[in-house]
């Protein structure tokens, strides 16, 4: 029978699509797998990770049983060693198609929002770019929305379904919009690195997991590129996601930008983190792109994010406003930064940062 | 050989942004752009054309006032615009849209050694999607997020970024590549540009227009033929104020440090 993603009723499941390079799992695949396994319980149905790759270790395939994976899909092949759009799609929709799983996330990487979007014009499928929050259960996403947005919840109707609801900024994060695909299967969505948090690894989970390799249909006559190389940055990049503290530096250090990043490195140093910065230092080509704090950059949840200089553009916000502390100086005391700054120096950062990391470091050795 | 160059005029999301009682974006109330992503996908296009002296066509979907950003592209030193607009047209996402657009795109006519362009995403919505989805429609291989584009007689090689490093891709034409804004700067409108940008070729494609492509079904296109629909959309709260030092001195930063060692942040 030919595949049809509007028979609704036929699918069940939910999916993750665990991207691997050079054979390792990617951590974006263990945060899906722990926000997939919620929805799964949630609904009632099993988790299943789809790994594509050449011959990935089994140990590998396991682990992903100990983020909630009842099920590991997984196709080994020459031609699914590196990603290409053509091979990975190809392999993903055969297997949509012949198990017709209800819903299917994906990491929102560089390859993720490749291979997302092709795939749901090829299936007749809606996609959602980018999630930042997915629910199935209506009570649960009122109780999201009663902690980050402005609706009167308690007076406003909800249409009662178990469509997967995906919730992402849109306009550069000025309005989230809550997107639904009623009416096609699967409702398939990239979800943005570093939102999702990674459950604690269950050992007795791996161990049950079911490995199922599946055999796929691909010859080089499928692929219509040639990959020539891949290369890694000499630098290595900042891991802003990963990172306990930020100190980020906004348009504030354009007086003098070498002594800005400079005294936001020195006060990172000190803290042990990493240096971040807005759109507009980034733009103003001042620092590399992987150090972009924002909508269209990282998404951030330091214990400790300071933004020096930083006026607080929403877009900006969007990326760090859910770290824990956050420390602003800026010498505008009207800035809209000091609206999300747990705590707000009214001050010029070329002053203040310098006291600031000597005030830490002398309180750090204080306890040594 | 020919470029053919998909571009979307989107609200200036870094400027002055005006929402409406409803929790919607007042479009109408924002100054427009032109996507960055796509402005370095026509200047793309624009030094393809600068080293063979082919045709650049550039299409975008949208209302009427697109006009203008079209005439602008016209006068960077693009050959035809066509703009895609209609009632039937509106309310589409990124699948519908991509329906649309590759309709407009076949119409257009892509031949054997032609290049399809699309910004890798519009700063409205952030998806990424269309540029694949067109892809997909039209049965050619994509490359996406091009930050370095050599085109030689019909293959193209592509630098793709990933997030630590790139992939080098070598595709044959037909073929449709997203651009990202690093690829290159675009240039400006030339005076000559501006005095001829009025005497070009511009089109309107409607529903009438491209209505017997398989790709325009009432299913597949416009609000009711978009498979993903908006649920709620709100305003994400600020969170509550947090606590202003007083002072900006030495004295403040220790009681800073003190505040933030008594909470064992620190």
């Amino acid at each position: 029978m030919a595949f049809n993603s509007s028979d609704t009723a036929a699918f069940k499941g939910v999916w993750v699509f665990c991207e691997q390079r050079e054979g390792v799992i990617m951590s974006t695949s263990y945060q899906l797998l722990s926000e997939g396994r919620k929805l799964a319980n949630d609904l009632g149905v099993e988790l299943c990770g789809v790994v594509l790759g050449k011959d990935i270790k089994e140990d590998y395939l396991k682990a992903l049983g100990g983020y909630g994976a009842d099920k590991v899909y997984y196709c080994n092949h020459e031609l699914l060693d590196v990603y290409t759009t053509d091979a990975y799609t190809k392999v993903i929709c055969d297997l949509v198609e012949d198990k017709k799983p209800e819903i299917f996330l994906i990491g929102a990487t560089n390859i993720g929002r490749d291979l997302g979007p092709r795939c749901a014009a090829r299936l007749h499928t809606g996609l959602t770019a980018d999630c930042t929050h997915l629910d199935v259960d209506v009570e649960k996403y009122k109780a999201f929305l009663k902690t980050t947005s402005t609706i009167d919840v308690d007076n406003t109707k909800f249409e009662d379904t178990k469509n997967l609801k995906m919730t992402r900024p849109a306009f550069g994060g000025h309005l989230m919009a809550t997107i639904v695909c009623p009416d096609y299967r699967p409702q398939m969505s990239t979800v943005r690195p570093g939102v999702m948090q990674t459950a604690p690894y269950n050992e007795e989970t791996a161990a049950k997991t079911v490995l199922e390799r599946v055999d796929v249909k691909l010859d080089a006559s499928d692929i219509h590129v040639d990959l020539v190389e891949i290369k890694k940055s000499a630098k290595k990049l900042v891991d802003l996601v990963g990172a306990d503290v930020v100190v980020s530096v906004g348009r504030g250090i354009s007086s003098d930008p070498k002594r800005g990043i400079e005294i936001a490195e020195e006060l990172a140093n000190v803290l042990g983190g990493v240096v971040g910065a807005s759109r507009a230092v980034v733009d103003a080509g001042l620092i590399a792109a992987d150090h972009q704090v924002g909508q269209t950059g990282k998404t951030v949840h330091a214990k400790i994010y300071v933004a020096l200089g930083i006026s607080g553009a929403i877009q900006h916000l969007a990326g760090m406003q859910d770290s824990e502390c956050i420390i602003a100086v800026n010498k505008n005391g009207s800035a809209p930064i000091f609206d999300v700054a747990t705590y707000g120096i009214t001050g010029d950062l070329f002053k203040v940062g310098p006291m600031l990391t000597e005030a830490i470091a002398k309180y750090k050795a204080s306890k040594a | 050989m020919k470029c053919i160059v998909c571009v979307k005029q989107v609200p200036d999301t870094s400027g002055v942004v005006a929402v409406k009682e409803d929790g919607t974006m007042d479009r109408a109330a924002m100054a427009t752009i032109t996507n960055h992503d796509d402005l370095a996908a026509v200047e793309a296009a624009l030094r393809i054309k600068d080293a063979t002296g082919c045709k650049v066509v550039v299409v975008s979907m949208g209302p009427p006032p697109a006009e203008g950003m079209l005439r602008e592209l016209l006068a960077m030193g693009a050959d035809e615009a066509v703009l895609v607009s209609a009632r039937e047209f509106g309310g589409s996402d990124t699948y519908a849209t991509s329906q649309i657009l590759a309709a407009a795109v076949k119409k257009i006519g892509v031949e054997d050694d032609d290049i399809i362009f699309c910004g890798r995403q519009a700063i409205d919505g952030d998806t990424a999607q269309v540029g694949p989805q067109i892809a997909e429609k039209l049965h050619l291989p994509q490359v996406s997020y091009a930050a370095e584009i050599k085109v030689e007689g019909k293959t193209v090689t592509v630098k793709r970024l990933l997030e630590d490093g790139y992939m080098t891709i070598k595709v044959q034409t037909p073929c449709l590549i997203t651009c990202v804004k690093e690829l290159n700067t675009a240039r400006y409108m030339s005076v000559g540009g501006i005095m001829e940008c009025y005497q070009k070729p511009l089109e309107i494609y409607n529903y009438e227009t491209l209505k017997d492509d398989p790709l325009i079904d009432v299913d597949t296109i416009g609000l009711k033929g978009s498979p993903t629909n908006v649920y709620k959309s709100f305003s994400p709260p600020v969170k509550g104020a947090g606590m202003m030092m007083e002072g900006a001195d030495k004295a403040t930063v220790e009681k800073l440090v003190s505040i933030l060692n008594d909470k064992h942040i620190i």
